[in-house]
């Protein structure tokens, strides 16, 4: 298995127990599950129930008393630990850079340890530096001279020096505060839809879980797989009342985050331009599933919602009395659609597309209906493809 | 002092008659004052030998010390059960006063420099390796968990994390260990070590104090020149620290 010749690897977990010394109980207990390849896999649970234990027992940063692990299968109990650990990113959430080499040698420590030359360990700490988004100059620093989330990011960038096929992240964002958390979250992800490692994810936090995974394994106190399933199924059906706590009486709004506005089926509002005749537009509102006529230029992009007043004339007016805010992209999460129309205060939001053009209208109902129903089950996304918000 | 030269360990009873040759400067010496230039202008040649004769103590001791401090620290960051003996036993060679350590080393290594430069060389033991090991201990844990996770073996940490991080608190231990130890050589001379002691014990038979001014300041020229030497290499090994200052 060389970094060349693989860019992913399945990951599986054989019955890995793992007990310390003196423990009475198992850290980790009986745990199988298989990572495909290309996937992130989140470990989440409340804190000792083994999640980095189970780790670091994949680069044997810790030891396991029984089972195996298997990396593309191979077993990683076959040789050297630190020759292993080279194949294998590693983040950490104290990032642990070296403080006493400059960005681009801390980028470069595993091409050096495999021997690259000068000239490649350049032109592969540049590269990474340009897909972590910093400016190549930032490779002359030390770390100290970056803030936080720069650091975090070089952290990535470390791990991925050799284009490992397997990544093991321990709440590498941990530290972060929630704005940057979350775009290093929304980076990540941009990164992973692009290189397509199997991650293995470790974070205590339920959302992260959701947002990062493909695939979530829960754990319990004593390393014991609560359930193992995608974000949606997690949400739709926890396997336990351990899982169903663990994931919040909020579970069902979570699931708003899991689907984009233009994936539900949006409703229909009349549409008039300006100078139609009203008649056939008051009609039309009537029979309506949205009550209110919708006034749109040419290029079909919403202009105002025409009131009963504005359709009282001959013809529909230019100038309509309430404008089409507020409108939804069509792109964003059903979370945020709701959010929209909960803090504006109406039932009813034009979505538009990325030029601007009506693809239907948002309600409230719309998302009640989705809660209610299995469709979220059905439309379960990847993580790659999930939108970043 | 003067007992321990009388008991034969060193040559001070025959004071050189030329010792009181004023050859220029009047009767600054007749009036004994405190300090004579002239004198001093007549006879720095006097001062060249044991200036040269002092460097090579300090040099061997401390280059001998950091060795030997080195290797008992490294044993130590291995197998932290060897720590405290080693401290323990470093620092009973610290307490010992090195004039009890020539007449201790007598019978084995006789009169000579050589007996001067294994007590100085045992008196900065505890100081270098104190420093050393503080400087692995103050390694950052999540730097060393993260320089094992992504593959380097535990003597490449050492040598590629663990030392150079460690680099400036060794530095600082090699300053203290210098400085002290051309203080510490000036007693050299109970061991027939030669050094700047024999200008000093010399001038000490007598009232008059040039002498000894002349050769206490060459050694406090030679502790401040070690010094600075020693901080600025430190400072060229450590770019990161200064790095660290501006941002």
């Amino acid at each position: 298995m060389t970094a060349e010749s693989v860019s992913a690897s399945p990951v599986r977990f054989e019955a890995v127990t793992k007990r310390y010394p003196g423990a009475h109980s198992d850290a980790v207990e009986n745990l199988s599950f298989e990572v495909p390849a290309g996937e992130i896999c989140v470990l989440v649970g409340p804190s000792g129930c083994g999640k980095t234990t189970a780790l670091r027992m994949v680069n044997r940063t810790v030891e396991m008393t029984s089972g195996d692990i298997l990396i593309g299968g191979r077993s990683v109990r076959e040789g050297d630990p630190a020759r292993l650990r080279r194949e294998i990113g590693y983040v950490i959430q104290q990032i642990g850079l070296f403080p006493h080499r400059t960005i681009s040698q801390n980028i470069g420590t595993v091409p050096a340890l495999l021997g690259w030359d000068k000239e490649e360990i350049s032109a592969r700490s540049a590269e990474l530096l340009d897909l972590i988004g910093l400016d190549p100059e930032y490779g002359d620093r030390y770390p100290a001279q970056l803030s936080g989330g720069q650091q975090q990011r070089v952290g990535v960038a470390r791990a991925l020096s050799v284009d490992p096929p397997v990544m093991l992240m321990d709440e590498p964002f941990g530290a972060i505060d929630p704005i940057n958390r979350s775009r290093l979250q929304n980076e990540f992800l941009r990164l992973q839809a692009e290189l397509r490692k199997t991650v293995l994810f470790v974070t205590h936090d339920v959302d992260e879980a959701i947002k990062m995974g493909d695939r979530v394994a829960v754990l319990k106190k004593g390393g014991r797989l609560a359930q193992f399933a995608t974000p949606t199924e997690l949400l739709m059906e926890p396997a336990d009342d351990f899982v169903e706590d663990f994931v919040g009486a909020d579970r069902a709004l979570k699931r708003l985050a899991l689907m984009r506005v233009r994936d539900v089926d949006l409703w229909t509002a009349p549409l008039a331009q300006a100078g139609d005749q009203a008649e056939p537009v008051r009609t039309a509102v009537a029979a309506a599933e949205v009550p209110y006529a919708l006034l749109v230029d040419g290029e079909n992009r919403p202009l105002g919602w025409l009131s009963d007043r504005d359709l009282s004339g001959e013809k529909v007016p230019a100038t309509p009395d309430s404008t089409a805010d507020p409108m939804i992209d069509a792109d964003s999460v059903l979370r945020d659609g709701l959010a929209t129309l909960l803090q504006s205060g109406s039932l009813y939001a034009p979505v538009i597309d990325a030029r601007g053009r009506l693809t239907g209208v948002l309600s409230v109902e719309i998302v009640s209906d989705f809660l209610a129903s299995d469709e979220a089950s059905e439309s379960e996304l990847s993580a790659a493809e999930r939108p970043h918000d | 002092m003067i007992e321990a030269a009388s008991n034969g360990m060193m040559r001070v009873g025959a004071i050189d008659q030329s010792f009181f040759t004023d050859r220029s400067s009047g009767n600054c010496i007749q009036d004994n004052k405190l300090f004579c230039p002239g004198w001093v202008a007549d006879n720095y040649d006097r001062y060249v030998d044991p200036t040269l004769q002092h460097l090579v103590l300090v040099g061997s001791a401390v280059a001998a010390g950091f060795l030997i401090a080195f290797a008992l620290a490294i044993l130590a960051h291995r197998h932290r059960f060897l720590q405290t003996p080693f401290l323990a036993g470093t620092g009973i060679l610290y307490t010992i006063p090195s004039i009890s350590f020539f007449f201790l080393l007598l019978p084995i290594t006789g009169r000579g420099s050589l007996t001067a430069i294994i007590a100085l060389t045992a008196f900065n033991l505890q100081i270098i390796f104190r420093n050393i090991t503080t400087g692995l201990r103050n390694v950052p844990p999540d730097v060393t968990e993260a320089a094992r996770g992504i593959g380097l073996t535990p003597s490449q940490i050492l040598r590629q994390v663990e030392l150079p991080l460690a680099m400036p608190e060794i530095i600082a231990g090699l300053r203290i260990a210098t400085v002290s130890t051309v203080a510490l050589a000036t007693l050299a001379v109970f061991a027939n070590g030669g050094g700047l002691g024999t200008e000093i014990v010399t001038g000490s038979n007598i009232t008059f104090k040039t002498g000894i001014i002349v050769a206490g300041s060459i050694a406090v020229i030679m502790a401040i020149v070690f010094d600075g030497i020693l901080l600025l290499t430190g400072k060229l090994l450590a770019p990161w620290k200064r790095k660290q200052a501006i941002s």
